[in-house]
């Protein structure tokens, strides 16, 4: 039935390596591939998000995260906490290779706003639940998509690669935004890192749990796979024993890190109860 | 002219007050009990962004977000109003960790048996580009704020207008127990000028503003079930919306985030090839027949 062969991604090499399926599920888009596959001891839900040329809404195409694959993110994340009440709760690994939310206007007319909520929703309630949920960032984790997909995990790891990026909006787009050229704004994030969009940068936040160095991410071998499953491994176990909230992402780094984030919340809870 | 006491009762149109012509402090005064208005961290703090400077931006004492503590017909509650007069309202390292750290606080508050209702102003264009990282995770820990307070503690959002909600806020105002909207609101993902950029004129003219505010403006958001209440643009109306909402006992009425089948269904019947309009839409998703 498919007459246009599916495109390769960073997301859908890394959900093949790790799950040894392809994910499709029935009924739903094939942007969205879920699969339960071993992960240390432990059987874990495998989340992606992929290209796929015939999706029915065209700004979807790419690897963005469209109306369908917000909702279907959210359906397959809640259906997940449903299976596992009463038991342990099984760890859910989002792979994170998303260039973008859909940019259209029928996107917006049917609140894709709303649909990205209800997936970052699903996820956090996941991880409330008791569900270690890992984000492993395997190419860009760009905007309102890594929000929908990814940021509300426990975890985040990354693989140390120069395509892997995080950022709140493309290069162009920001440069018109902001009124100045793509090189202009190259230039100021050498000077200001919340603007960079490299891995390494990013990482200086004390935001990820993990940078993996030294792995092939466009064709990853055995060995590849397998560091990258000792980090997931790890996660999960670190993940376990903390807390449900995200107060660990302001715990790491502490030299430096986010010292504002850490300030204004000191400052914050001394003012809370005046009287 | 001889003064009457019936002069004295000045007429309704004279008595109405702008929300949206009012800066963040005194939105926050409007919403809460008179007298309780208490700031936290406001411009005598300096807290300031520490990353504006460096792209030869100007900081503001309070980094354009207003923490109050009051209360709302006498119970605990705490404002968060977004001044969008500031960078548009965007949402920094600092504005961003005064948003989430208020939701976290109010958390730790039900938990110690003393429940705060969040009210939040969400005037704001999105992650700040001059700080695009710490805006983006900022905002990812408002979103998982909002959704840890919800469960037991009502969050009311309110967008007056006429900067509207976009980018990662227009997901936490998703993510409330109950929204409030004026039809000078607007709420989306992506802004206007934003898709333009992306996706081409022919996609989207962002400077057809009557299409836009078809779109996305407060009262088709209202009309679709996106938005709770729909107001006018009056101080006391807002407050008198945010008082209803704030006695609802949360779970009573799912927020649209959590209904994830209905909403399923809804994009099941909306073939993109024939895309509908603003008004179709209506009549399709209207909020008064299911789905």
């Amino acid at each position: 039935m498919t007459t246009v062969p599916m495109p390769s991604s960073r997301g859908l090499t890394w959900f093949q390596a790790l799950t040894g399926a392809n994910g499709i599920v029935v009924d739903a888009p094939r942007t969205v591939r879920v699969a339960d596959a071993p992960l240390g001891a432990e059987i874990t839900r495998f989340i992606a998000v992929c290209p796929d040329p015939e999706n029915r809404f065209p700004r979807a195409r790419h690897g963005e995260v469209g109306l369908d694959e917000a909702w279907t993110l959210a359906l397959q994340v809640r259906q997940t906490i449903t299976t596992d009440r009463g038991q342990l709760p099984r760890p859910i690994v989002a792979i994170v290779d998303v260039s973008s939310q859909a940019y259209g206007r029928l996107e917006e007319l049917l609140g894709l706003h709303l649909a990205c909520a209800a997936a970052a929703d699903a996820y956090a309630v996941a991880r409330l639940a008791g569900h270690p949920v890992v984000a492993l960032i395997v190419g860009k984790a760009m905007s309102g998509a890594f929000l929908a997909h990814g940021y509300q995990a426990n975890r985040l790891i990354a693989l140390d690669d120069s395509g892997v990026a995080v950022h709140a909006m493309g290069k162009s787009a920001a440069a018109r935004i902001l009124r100045c050229s793509v090189d202009d704004l190259e230039l100021s994030a050498t000077h200001c890192p919340p603007m960079a969009h490299d891995i390494r940068t990013y990482a200086e936040w004390g935001l990820l749990h993990a940078l993996i160095h030294g792995v092939n991410a466009d064709a990853p071998a055995t060995w590849d796979v397998d560091l990258v499953r000792d980090s997931l491994v790890s996660a999960v176990r670190d993940a376990r024993r903390g807390p449900r909230d995200l107060s660990c992402r302001l715990a790491r780094g502490a030299t430096h890190g986010r010292a504002a984030s850490r300030e204004v919340r000191q400052r914050l809870a001394a003012q809370w109860d005046g009287d | 002219m001889a003064v009457t006491d019936q002069d004295q009762e000045a007429p309704s149109y004279l008595i109405h007050r702008s929300f949206i012509e009012m800066r963040a402090r005194e939105r926050a005064r409007a919403i809460l009990d008179p007298g309780t208005f208490r700031e936290l961290l406001g411009p005598f703090d300096r807290l300031k962004s520490p990353w504006l400077p460096r792209q030869g931006v100007v900081a503001q004492a309070d980094d354009g977000v207003v923490v109050a503590r009051g209360t709302l017909d006498g119970r605990r509650a705490a404002t968060v109003m977004i001044e969008s007069a500031f960078q548009g309202g965007s949402i920094g390292e600092v504005s961003g960790a005064k948003v989430a750290g208020t939701l976290e606080l109010a958390y730790n508050s039900w938990e110690n048996g003393r429940p705060t209702i969040v009210v939040l102003g969400l005037e704001s264009g999105g992650v700040r580009l001059q700080e695009a990282n710490l805006g983006l995770a900022a905002i990812a820990e408002i979103h998982a704020g909002i959704i840890a307070l919800r469960a037991h503690v009502p969050v009311i959002g309110v967008i007056s207008g006429t900067v509207g909600c976009f980018g990662g806020m227009s997901l936490a105002a998703a993510l409330c127990t109950c929204l409030v909207v004026t039809r000078e609101a607007r709420l989306g993902m992506n802004g206007p000028e934003v898709i333009e950029q992306q996706a081409g004129l022919a996609e989207l003219d962002a400077a057809d503003r009557l299409l836009i505010w078809r779109l996305i403006g407060g009262e088709q958001r209202y009309s679709i079930g996106l938005a709770d209440v729909l107001v006018e643009d009056d101080a006391d109306a807002i407050a008198a919306a945010v008082r209803a909402a704030s006695i609802h006992s949360p779970g009573k009425s799912p927020a649209p985030s959590t209904q994830v089948i209905r909403f399923l269904q809804r994009l099941k019947c909306i073939n993109p090839a024939e895309p509908p309009d603003a008004a179709t839409l209506r009549a399709l998703w209207s909020r008064e027949t299911e789905p």
